[in-house]
């Protein structure tokens, strides 16, 4: 019988331009590959500008295991390779042509499928991308066999798109997709809901747990932590419901078609709704609904973990939706004794914390200086794992490798310490500290 | 504003990295930061972040401690008027306050803040705000009568040998406000010892008003005369001899009341820390060797600066436990070592500074256990 874990801990920040419900499908003329999305790969390009590309043709591949590729999301040419400091790749542009076209495969998939025949077709698919593994939030190792799949359906973010809903649409999908997993992980699939979700009841072939409370309840680290806590040498692997999706089209149907549901939200869209579209969506596809009178943050993703874009950039790989607010580059007399009705915060300094229910519009002004580490307590408020975060903030900033695995690196992201780096009154860059802290675990372990 | 605006950034490039006063670059961005709050972006990590920031929350310390301030000054114009049978009228009493406190906060602010900003330019940073609440606590913590020079240097040795040399801000192991009282006690003992120092004027006096010795509570206590000691009412409103920003619990409780309701302060080391505090009364009460262990516990806790110190000292983030368990094993001990220490070695008639600068020291140690319970936890995992 599934259980609902109440998670206590935490914070909703409540942002204006949440996305209604009513999904509208789009073509976007360009989709891009970023393989600066996939964290530890080393991108080899396989491509030139000028070649026709297909749905699922190979764009680039990892240097460090020439199996794993990632593929092209839509069917068209490439129009650009974009390159930034050093040569560095940042996007494969790829302008969509007329009709969609997927690369066809050679293995077919069954429900009986050989667990090496199905890696092998998610390989050749560039779908296998989609699977990270935890610790480190790198795309998984063909070879490993994971300790459990883990899969959220929940997304607690500020607008965060709402899963069930985009799921609900595309059962069937989901479900093979899920069937899939369930003969790469050793049988142990495990699905995080709302603990109000009641689309999904009819799924099969998984472990459901039900989480209530704040964010960041729908994170994976969240998940993992209150069920089964990743403990030195275990490997877990995690997907997004979005590319499960795809994932069980290409099961059911032989294909890929990278086709997703998006949320384009936050105070700078003018009526913010859902999109349908495909991976790696240009976000000029929107312009018609964004307010471009004033300066704009642009972000894949969520604005506590999302990715700045340009106002001509892409959709991450790993990311469902767009936010756009405003920069907020400007100066404000004396605002750091304001009495702020108006400004989101965890502080009950602010009096907009006797308004809970308020949504605020956000921008990105980082409010204040960097300053030394010196409040203590507050980040164990918003942060529900067992574990004491300040101190492994701590000892990845010394770089004490011993100290970070005993305080329980493995078991964390990035994105976890999005709510303390919010509410951080130093206005340290934590997310950054931890990911440098998993990066430098990781080349020792190599 | 837009005036404003326009001017700081006329000026601006001449406080930059190659303009004429670029010495100044840090100490120009703390004053342009006061006035207005940055338009630096976020380009990493989190993109929207939270209003507060350290200069929001170490004023809220100052706000919180603005009516042991205000009484602090009405009290000691009080006290010398006492002393000296003049009038106590209430503006009398401000303005004989105002002349003896507002120099020492100058001299503590001006003499903190001038260290802060060398040391933020010389190590390129720009300034902490932390000195903000030290730069208040320190006069609050002293006697009337203490010499301005004394404060000066006291403030230096805290902020140089307390705070910067352990690398500044969030580094410190020490309350560098108590350092400073510390210093004070160590280096010049009769000047913060005693029963003349409490009052303005008395270490001078010639003649004053019949029956007034100066003496604080502590005082009575200490020297076993309990029948002296004032009412529990008199210890409430706190129209008596002592430090400048303890005397008055009704002034420090409303503080504290600010602190919580905003959560700039922490709850639990102020309630573990007065759990303890009566924990150690109602042991000497069981005890009752002399007068002073016969003192009930509510008394022992008005008495003195322990409800000035556990409020506003030691809950200090940076020098206080900071794992939650921590903080409760911190706090109490703090109750139980203050009261201990006042009532057992008479060498310092108040316990509550000792306790906390010897719990500071403590601190790390009783995070780092409470840290351990946690990785061995996870140890034990990965054995089963």
């Amino acid at each position: 019988m599934s259980k609902t874990i109440n998670i206590k801990k935490g914070y909703d920040i409540r942002l204006v331009g949440e996305a209604a419900k009513n999904v509208t499908m789009i073509q976007s003329a360009k989709h891009a590959v970023k393989p600066t999305d996939f964290v530890g790969l080393t991108p080899k390009l396989l491509v030139q500008v000028g070649d026709e590309v297909k749905a699922g043709t190979p764009i680039i591949f990892n240097k460090h295991d020439e199996r794993v590729v990632i593929t092209s999301p839509v069917s068209g040419t490439v129009e650009a390779i974009n390159r930034g400091a050093k040569r560095l790749l940042e996007e494969i542009v790829i302008k969509t042509g007329t009709g969609y076209q997927s690369e066809s495969f050679d293995i077919k998939y069954t429900p009986d499928i050989d667990r090496a025949k199905l890696i092998e077709l998610l390989l050749k698919s560039g779908l296998w991308a989609s699977i990270r593994q935890r610790p480190f939030s790198v795309i998984a190792n063909p070879d490993d066999m994971p300790r459990d799949i883990y899969v959220s359906a929940m997304d607690t973010a500020p607008l965060a798109i709402d899963l069930p809903f985009v799921i609900k649409n595309s059962l069937e999908d989901f479900q093979e997709g899920i069937n899939a997993l369930k003969i790469l992980g050793n049988k142990n699939v495990k699905l995080g809901l709302p603990h109000d979700c009641t689309e999904l009841d009819s799924l099969k072939n998984v472990d459901i747990t039900y989480y209530k409370g704040p964010h960041p309840a729908g994170n994976i680290s969240v998940h993992i932590n209150k069920t089964a806590p990743i403990n030195k040498g275990e490997i877990i692997w995690y997907a997004h419901p979005q590319d499960i999706i795809i994932i069980g089209r290409l099961c059911r149907h032989g294909h890929v078609d990278t086709t997703i549901t998006i949320p384009v939200c936050g105070s700078q869209v003018k009526s913010p709704q859902y999109f349908t579209t495909r991976k790696g969506v240009c976000i000029d596809t929107f312009t018609d609904i964004i307010n471009t009178e004033e300066t704009n943050r642009y972000i894949s993703g969520n604005v506590l973990s999302g990715t700045k874009i340009s106002e001509k950039g892409f959709l991450g790989f790993y990311e469902n939706q767009f936010t756009v607010i405003p920069e907020g580059n400007e100066y404000e007399f004396f605002g750091w004794i304001k009495p702020g009705l108006d400004k989101p915060s965890f502080s009950r300094t602010f009096l907009s914390r006797l308004l809970p229910y308020k949504k605020h519009v956000a921008n990105a002004n980082l409010h204040g200086g960097h300053r030394a580490l010196v409040v203590t307590g507050e980040f164990e408020k918003v942060f529900p794992l067992d574990i004491y975060p300040m101190q492994l903030i701590k000892a990845c900033i010394a770089e004490n490798i011993d100290d970070m695995e005993n305080l329980g690196i493995y078991e964390v992201d990035e994105e976890d310490f999005a709510l303390p780096e919010f509410i951080d009154p130093s206005k340290t860059e934590i997310q950054h500290i931890i990911r440098e802290g998993l990066d430098l675990i990781r080349k020792e372990m190599q | 504003m837009k005036s404003l605006r326009k001017y700081i950034d006329k000026i601006k490039p001449k406080f930059s990295p190659g303009g004429k006063f670029e010495k100044f670059e840090y100490t120009f961005d703390a004053f342009e930061t006061f006035l207005f709050v940055p338009n630096k972006t976020t380009f990493k990590g989190s993109h929207i972040r939270d209003g507060v920031d350290l200069k929001r929350t170490m004023s809220f310390v100052i706000i919180a401690l603005i009516p042991a301030l205000l009484f602090g000054i009405w009290n000691t114009g009080y006290q010398h008027n006492l002393a000296f049978g003049l009038d106590t009228g209430f503006w009398s009493n401000v303005w004989y306050g105002l002349g003896k406190i507002l120099p020492l906060i100058i001299v503590s602010y001006v003499c903190g803040l001038g260290v802060e900003f060398i040391f933020a330019q010389i190590r390129k940073h720009e300034v902490n705000e932390g000195f903000l609440v030290s730069g208040m606590l320190i006069p609050l913590i002293m006697p009337a009568d203490v010499p301005l020079w004394m404060v000066g240097i006291a403030t230096i040795f805290a902020v140089i040998i307390g705070k910067e040399a352990f690398g500044g801000t969030g580094m410190n192991i020490f309350n560098p406000a108590l350092l400073a009282r510390a210093f004070v006690f160590f280096a010049y003992p009769s000047k913060i010892s005693g029963d003349i120092v409490w009052v303005g004027g008395l270490g001078k006096a010639t003649t004053v008003a019949d029956g007034f010795t100066g003496a604080t509570p502590l005082s009575f206590a200490a020297s076993g005369k309990i029948e002296l000691l004032p009412t529990i009412n008199e210890l409430f409103i706190g129209a008596l001899p002592g430090s400048i920003g303890e005397t008055s619990k009704i002034a420090i409780i409303l503080g504290a009341i600010f602190l919580l309701i905003t959560g700039i302060g922490c709850w639990r080391i102020m309630l573990s820390a007065l759990l303890g505090g009566v924990a150690m009364s109602l042991i000497f009460n069981a005890f009752a060797a002399n007068a002073y262990m016969t003192l009930d516990p509510l008394t022992q806790i008005l008495m003195g600066s322990f409800l000035f110190g556990i409020v506003f000292m030691a809950t200090d983030p940076v020098t206080a436990a900071q794992t939650n368990k921590g903080k409760w094993i911190y706090g109490f001990l703090i109750g139980i070592f203050a009261i201990l220490i006042r009532v057992v070695n008479p060498a310092y008639p108040e316990g509550t500074m000792m306790a906390i600068l010897l719990m500071n020291a403590f601190a790390p140690l009783i995070d780092h256990y409470v840290v351990q319970a946690n990785i061995r936890k996870r140890l034990k995992r990965i054995k089963k």
